[in-house]
């Protein structure tokens, strides 16, 4: 679907407000919106909900062999997806470039970085090592997807646990999540990217704009930081000129940023900690709030199934034995048999031009058989290939005319060509002798003729 | 469309049989009524442990963009379900008399593969018969699923999630309609809405879509290996099943639009 534009009136309204210190939503210029974290039954599985952006994170693992120049660390792989339900201008081959942009700056804050220990990640150098894979999908978008994305990631890095490994000089054993805990993953810090949005050429600057901003946005600016103040990637993109004290002032701002939210994921992640370990319920089933009038529960429901043996008795009592079985099979040659007599062949259409392909062929097989017979007749100089020609023509309807059935097609070809296809023309042509005045000609008679047709 | 997959049904082991405006293939053998007595305790099966649906939870317009979304959860399995429409629709792909219906899963690490498309046809032919497309010809109607969680019955959660997110579009529709999985372990037990572990050790896996007026099939995907007996004993069950799930749609309904 088409992407609706937006109306030159709300744009308007939207850069008043902006000028005037004023957000759509009642923000201030520096406030990000609720962060909302939940956590899945699995590990390594979050949804995180930036204000209505909302995106969901799962981190899964394999053993593969290691990257041959780097034998010694595991491999990361990062796959940002913009579902078709985010919003209805994405569809499968329309997001490109947002795409590409977005997986980049994702890999460039998660990957470059090297928050995730990637030498703990080896099994047996060389051999195997552990490929962490992050799957992210958008599901509603509302404005400031790659903030949502690198909450989400840094959050089901850190909440995901992979199967133990024990290695015992050449042994080595992987040990089920029953046989023994799974083991967290070694993060170093968490970087987050925060987003400012700037407008009228610089002059005003949001955090963490909403859709309708991103729309009437002139450039971004992005930072990813992690709480230790270390700027872990920087992106201005928009074609904004900022000036250095306003990129410092971003910098200090994110930092403040960071730190919060870096603060509610561990405390987040905490709680899920204690949730799990004291055997409470966890999961999306519980993060679904008891008191939305839109959500609904059920708890488990015993269903009664006593009578269905009867039921089921009575229905095959009354129902009418199956049909005859199929008619045993008719052998037509060793190999090929048929079974029923099949639906009525549709393809009736398409047999017209095949068997101009075939004629095609054909042609080819002939010319070059009636010229092999012809190597008697002299081909010295060029003149007399022509003669040749039309010997070539006269020969080759002569030998129509003796061997196969004429066939008459409703085709523009005067020349009723129909032989049998399985001549192979390579096969003549090899046999035919080297001298290059009979390949000749036998190249010039097919265009000549194809120049007939087109004539024609 | 309905007499050709009757034909080839008997033959394969995967049975899709997908019923046009509301008349199931297999319409003569379902006039069967399910009663269910609401008492805890009592038994189920002769032969087996009680058969019970796990928690059931549902919550409906949770996405600001989609026209309808819904997410429903079956014990740890959860579905995300987003429609769009009646839209705009590519002229390649429009109908001339009705509605264009597209169905979009997507699971949750990998790209889509083969068996996700089955899985989107299934849907979709379930869903073909139940919407009123011909209210809204040349548009498209959009279902996209994500794959949240996956904890068994995979395929009944996307049914239900669909169903849901349909109802919340407002997109019309002639009934509703609800998936319910079976697993029939190797002593012939039957199982209803198998978890993950159950349905790999069971011996076969049947998933079907009834309608919401009078418990009809709409479509059938079955795995493994089984006798008609108990083709029909599942289908039976499901039938008893469906029952609680229409009317866990009906109370989240009623939540939601009653006044008080």
């Amino acid at each position: 679907m088409k992407e609706t534009p937006l109306s030159n009136c709300e744009r308007r309204f939207l850069l008043r407000a902006i000028e005037e210190k004023k957000r759509l939503d009642g923000r201030q210029t520096y406030d990000y919106r609720n962060i909302r974290i939940s956590f899945g039954t699995d590990y390594g599985c979050c949804i995180v909900e930036l204000g209505k952006t909302r995106v969901l994170g799962q981190v899964s693992c394999e053993l593969v062999s290691p990257k041959l120049n780097r034998a010694t660390e595991g491999i990361l792989f990062f796959n940002l997806e913009l579902s078709q339900m985010a919003a209805p201008a994405f569809e499968p081959g329309r997001q490109s470039d947002l795409l590409v942009k977005l997986n980049r700056l994702l890999e460039r804050c998660l990957r470059n970085s090297k928050c995730i220990d990637t030498e703990s990640l080896c099994v047996v150098a060389g051999e195997k090592v552990w490929q962490i894979r992050v799957d992210l999908h958008l599901l509603n978008h509302d404005g400031n997807i790659i903030d949502a994305a690198s909450i989400a990631a840094i959050v089901a890095l850190c909440h995901f646990r992979r199967p133990d490994v024990s290695v015992q000089g050449d042994e080595v054993t992987l040990y089920t999540p029953e046989e023994r805990d799974p083991v967290p993953l070694s993060i170093h810090h968490m970087p987050i990217c925060v987003s400012f949005a700037f407008f009228q050429q610089g002059t005003y600057l949001l955090v963490d704009p909403n859709e309708r901003e991103e729309r009437v946005m002139d450039g971004l600016l992005v930072i990813a930081m992690n709480k230790h103040r270390e700027i872990c990637t920087i992106q201005s993109s928009g074609g904004i000129m900022l000036l250095k004290d306003q990129v410092l002032r971003c910098s200090k701002i994110a930092g403040v940023k960071v730190a919060e939210i870096t603060e509610l994921i561990l405390k987040a992640l905490e709680n899920d900690q204690k949730v799990r370990k004291e055997g409470g319920k966890f999961g999306f089933a519980e993060s679904i709030a008891n008191q939305r009038i839109t959500a609904f529960k059920m708890e488990k429901a015993p269903i009664d199934t006593s009578d269905v043996e009867e039921k089921a008795e009575e229905i095959i009592a009354e129902a009418e034995p199956p049909s005859e079985v199929v008619s045993t099979p008719v052998l037509w040659t060793p190999g090929t048999a048929q079974i029923g007599e099949g639906v009525e062949n549709s393809w009736g259409d398409l047999e017209d031009s095949e068997k101009e392909d075939d004629e095609g062929g054909g042609d080819e097989a002939i010319i070059l058989d009636s010229i092999k017979m012809d190597t008697g007749v002299e081909v010295s100089d060029i003149g007399s290939q022509e003669m040749v020609f039309h010997h070539v023509g006269q020969a080759g309807l002569e030998l129509l005319t003796s061997d196969a059935p004429i066939i008459l097609s409703d085709s523009e070809e005067e020349e009723m060509i129909i032989l049998e296809p399985d001549k192979n023309p390579k096969k003549i042509r090899t046999q035919t002798t080297s001298a290059k005045q009979e390949k000749a000609p036998s190249k010039k008679p097919v265009k000549r003729r194809k120049k007939k047709r087109a004539a024609n | 469309m309905v007499t050709q997959s009757v034909r080839s049904a008997r033959c394969r082991a995967e049975v899709i049989i997908a019923a046009a405006r509301g008349v199931g293939a297999m319409e003569e053998e379902m006039h069967t009524d399910a009663k269910i007595r609401a008492e805890i305790g009592t038994g189920c099966s002769p032969r087996g442990p009680g058969c019970s649906l796990r928690h059931f939870a549902c919550e409906q317009n949770l996405l600001s963009r989609p026209d309808g979304s819904a997410s429903f959860l079956q014990g740890d399995t959860s579905v995300l379900a987003g429609v769009y429409g009646p839209a705009e629709v590519k002229v390649s792909k429009e109908i001339f008399n009705k509605a264009t219906l597209e169905v979009i899963l997507r699971p949750k690490i990998g790209l889509p593969g083969v068996a996700e498309k089955s899985r989107e046809r299934l849907i979709r032919n379930t869903c073909e018969a139940v919407v009123l497309g011909t209210l809204h010809p040349r548009t498209s109607i959009t279902v996209v699923l994500q794959v949240v969680s996956d904890a068994g019955s995979l395929l009944a959660c996307c049914l239900n999630a669909a169903c849901m997110a349909l109802v919340d579009a407002g997109v019309p529709m002639r009934a509703l309609f609800c998936g319910v999985t079976c697993a029939l372990d190797s002593d012939g037990t039957l199982v209803l809405d198998p978890t993950s572990k159950q349905e790999k050790e069971a011996r076969a896996v049947l998933t079907f879509a009834l309608d919401s007026v009078e418990r009809k099939l709409l479509m059938s995907s079955t795995k493994g290996l089984y006798s008609d007996s108990e083709l029909q004993q599942c289908l039976a069950a499901a039938q008893a099943a469906s029952q609680h799930v229409f009317r866990f749609y009906r109370e989240s309904l009623q939540r939601r639009y009653s006044k008080s």
